[in-house]
């Protein structure tokens, strides 16, 4: 009798046991607990993200610290716990600003590394070589490092994510700039293409607002293609626009083809004002290529005074900003080789906003569950200018920029209040009254 | 059976090759993993360019800078069509990139069959600057810088258990396969003694009646035919046709193929598409992994290629399958002279001389 009491009993705790077990599991899946690996290439302890870079080859020039300088902010919060207990390992591979080895190498990202999500991914060409792929498998493709429309195209591409101003976006803001400020001249353009949607996002921007001004555009933009056999070609593009009689010149270039076509132009003794997207403007990688005599000779720095630009960043030279400093801080201690210039300043803004993303996530983040947390990610806190677009049928990032030129000192400055618009032709550009962020003190986004 | 396989060398070739494809499918069905499967695809395209350039380069002796160049014609054959007729199947873009680029290469073959070594070199190494440029000024024909998508091929219905991965896979071997066993052939035949005799004396080969302007057009014609079918598949593989891909940077890793795995070796090709092939994939993580200043990290990849290169020409002169051979045939040497004094331990020294 006894032992049949026992016998029943223990019956009955191993049910309880059993039971209990299970509503643990259950618990833990969804919300408090232990760390899991809750989704491909995150574990318990670590979350591995990845990149393709032009680490080498003609876009190099400036936009190969980016990927250094973001992973500088992932070692920075890795130091001081990581996101939720995991740190983050980011791969960045080289793609010489090549489609072919981008295609190889994200392959490499998806197949071999097993990385949670790709981040960063650079460049308009060589990214459209694989966004199909990446959403396919249905990898979180976040915050492309190219300003193209075509990031933001919810039906195709429900994974991916821009993070930067589109080009049509900077563009009307350009070209307002230009209505208010160049009425009267002409107005020739420089881009990257044809068909490169790098340069015609962007004259689709410029061209909307000048319709509305009084300027005279030159009807035909000289393009240049992102090779070396390309750069040759720079001298003989900016040599028509001289012809034409341009006496603005719009240019949506990456910071090499910005410099060759400075010092085309000073060749030529031909001194239109340049007015250059933010993605081939910073100062200071600028002044680098044309003094550090990439170009063959050395140039002088002077030829980027009086350069028409814009941000969405503090200006990377205002060191009395919080967030300057709290990344140039950042940058001295884990990438002390980087120097501090826009694209170390892009990457570790971009960082940030991974980091935010992360932690909105979730305690055990899944590819949902990120890609949910973009979409309803509508942060103001970080270093970011404007606002961002982010909605579940909206997968655009920072909806404006605040205009800036380049002073004789060879720093920007910038020229009037952050102005935000859709890339849609008709809706109006209006200002952003929403007031500048300060960063935490502990530099790492708060839950 | 054996005199059989030695006197028959389509037989001995058609067994070989046959095992060498029944062997490569099954290990792409049994044992690799979906990355190893894209490169395995990779080095086999690779390899079916390579093996067209050593055959005009190391067996003709004419060089050719501008394979990137035929490989893109290839390319582009393959995506227009594809971009007008999605639903054309891949075994008629194969044939019909072949068809373009043999043309194609027809007619730089008559122009190059006037030139001569470095003339030569400049000529070709001209197409694979310009052709890029090609598909951005007609941009709505080529769709420009951006360039075309291009779809993945899907196994038949009847293949259900099969991936995309592994039946492009396939097709890449497969391809790689029969080029190597006609080119093998080639090589073995008179038309291939006729390309060697033009290539090591031209006035020789003219005496003996053989046309060297002929035999040099014909040389071109099948390379680029190697580089056309290898370049409709390059497009399926990266899914992107778009001119960044066919730089001169292009024509230059073929010709380092060639050059490292052997001048004229069909085996050197196969050997020198893997290092192409795998060896980015081993060092491009060190870029974010190695601690190191990035401006010195961000190069290392590209160091370790320069050293790897320099060290291989170093080592072996003749490439890599030149040097397994000279290696083989010394241990076999050294093996047969062993056996030798073992048991004719009295035969008297050869004179010396």
């Amino acid at each position: 009798m006894r032992s049949g009491f026992n016998r029943s009993r223990t019956r009955v705790l191993a049910t309880i046991g059993i039971a209990a077990a299970f509503l643990t599991a259950a618990c833990g899946s969804s919300s408090s607990g232990a760390n899991q690996a809750s989704a491909p290439g995150v574990t318990a302890t670590s979350v591995t993200i990845g990149s393709t870079q032009p680490l080498t080859g003609p876009a190099a020039a400036g936009y190969s610290e980016i990927a250094p300088a973001a992973n500088a902010y992932f070692k920075y919060v890795n130091a001081h716990g990581g996101v939720n207990h995991r740190t983050i390992n980011y791969t960045y591979l080289d793609d010489g600003y090549n489609p072919t080895n981008t295609a190889t190498q994200t392959k490499k990202l998806v197949l071999q590394d097993n990385v949670f999500a790709i981040f960063g991914a650079l460049g308009t060409p060589t990214h459209l070589a694989v966004v199909n792929y990446i959403n396919s498998e249905k990898i979180p493709d976040l915050f492309v490092a190219s300003g193209c429309n075509c990031w933001n195209d919810v039906s195709k591409y429900p994974e991916t994510f821009g993070w930067q101003p589109d080009y049509t976006i900077e563009g009307k803001i350009l070209g307002q700039y230009i209505n208010q400020n160049f009425a009267g001249k002409k107005v020739g353009f420089f881009a990257q293409g044809p068909n490169d949607e790098f340069g015609t996002d962007g004259i689709l921007g410029v061209t909307d607002e000048l319709q509305n001004g009084d300027v005279t555009l030159l009807p035909t933009p000289q393009y240049y293609t992102p090779t070396a056999a390309g750069a040759m070609a720079v001298g003989t593009a900016i040599a028509a626009l001289q012809a034409a009689g341009a006496q603005v010149i719009v240019s949506f270039s990456v910071p090499l083809f910005t410099a060759v076509a400075l010092a085309s132009a000073a060749g030529l003794n031909y001194h239109p004002t340049f007015v250059v997207s933010n993605v081939g403007s910073d100062p200071a990688t600028l002044t680098g290529i044309l003094t550090g005599g990439a170009l063959g000779t050395k140039l002088p720095g002077a030829l980027i005074d009086g350069i028409v630009t814009d941000s969405y960043l503090p200006l990377a030279s205002d060191s009395t900003n919080p967030w300057i400093s709290l990344f140039q801080g950042i940058k001295n201690t884990y990438a002390p080789s980087l120097p501090w210039d826009g694209n170390v300043l892009y990457g570790m803004a971009e960082a940030y906003t991974f980091v935010q993303a992360l932690k909105a996530a979730g305690q055990n983040p899944t590819r949902a569950s990120i890609v949910a947390a973009v979409q309803n990610g509508k942060w103001t806190d970080g270093p970011g200018l404007a606002p961002y677009g982010y909605s579940s049928s909206n997968h655009l990032g920072f909806l404006g920029v605040q205009m800036a030129i380049i002073g004789t000192d060879g720093a920007a400055t910038t020229a009037g209040p952050v102005q935000v618009t859709t890339d849609n032709a008709s809706s109006a550009i209006t200002t952003y009254t929403g007031t500048p962020s300060t960063p935490p003190t502990s530099g790492i986004p708060s839950d | 059976m054996r005199s059989l396989l030695r006197r028959s060398t389509l037989l001995r070739h058609g067994l070989f090759f046959l095992a060498l494809a029944a062997i490569l499918g099954a290990l792409t069905w049994f044992v690799f993993d979906p990355f190893t499967e894209y490169n395995v695809a990779g080095v086999a395209i690779y390899a079916i360019s390579a093996a067209g350039l050593t055959v005009l380069t190391g067996l003709n002796g004419q060089v050719s800078l501008g394979h990137g160049a035929l490989m893109m014609i290839g390319a582009y054959t393959t995506s227009v069509l594809l971009q007008w007729h999605p639903d054309l199947p891949l075994i008629l873009m194969l044939f019909a990139s072949i068809a373009t680029t043999g043309v194609a290469g027809a007619i730089i073959g008559i122009a190059g069959a006037r030139l001569r070594g470095p003339y030569l070199a400049g000529a070709t190494l001209s197409l694979a600057v310009a052709l890029p440029q090609v598909p951005t000024h007609f941009a709505s024909l080529f769709g420009g810088n951006q360039g075309i998508s291009v779809p993945t091929p899907v196994p038949p219905d009847a293949l259900a258990a099969v991936t995309p991965q592994q039946w492009f896979t396939w097709i890449c071997l497969a391809a790689a396969v029969i080029t190597f066993f006609l080119l093998a052939n080639l090589v073995r035949s008179a038309t291939g003694r006729r390309l060697q005799m033009v290539r090591d004396n031209e006035v020789a080969a003219r005496l003996a009646g053989v046309d060297v302007a002929r035999t040099q057009v014909l040389a071109f014609v099948i390379s680029a035919i190697c580089a056309g079918l290898a370049g409709s598949l390059f497009a399926y593989w990266i899914t992107l046709t778009s001119p960044t891909g066919f730089t001169l940077t292009l024509s230059l890793s073929l010709l380092t193929v060639v050059v490292i795995g052997g001048l004229g070796s069909l085996t050197g090709a196969v050997l020198g598409s893997f290092i192409i092939v795998y060896l980015p994939v081993w060092t491009g993580g060190f870029a974010s992994s190695a601690n190191l200043p990035s401006n010195v990290a961000n190069n290392v990849p590209l160091a370790i290629y320069g050293i790897v290169l320099i060290a291989a020409i170093l080592v072996f002169p003749r490439g890599i399958a030149g040097g397994v051979a000279s290696i083989s045939r010394a241990v076999a040497t050294t093996f047969r002279s062993r056996r030798q004094t073992s048991t004719l331990p009295a035969s008297p020294a050869p004179p010396a001389q």
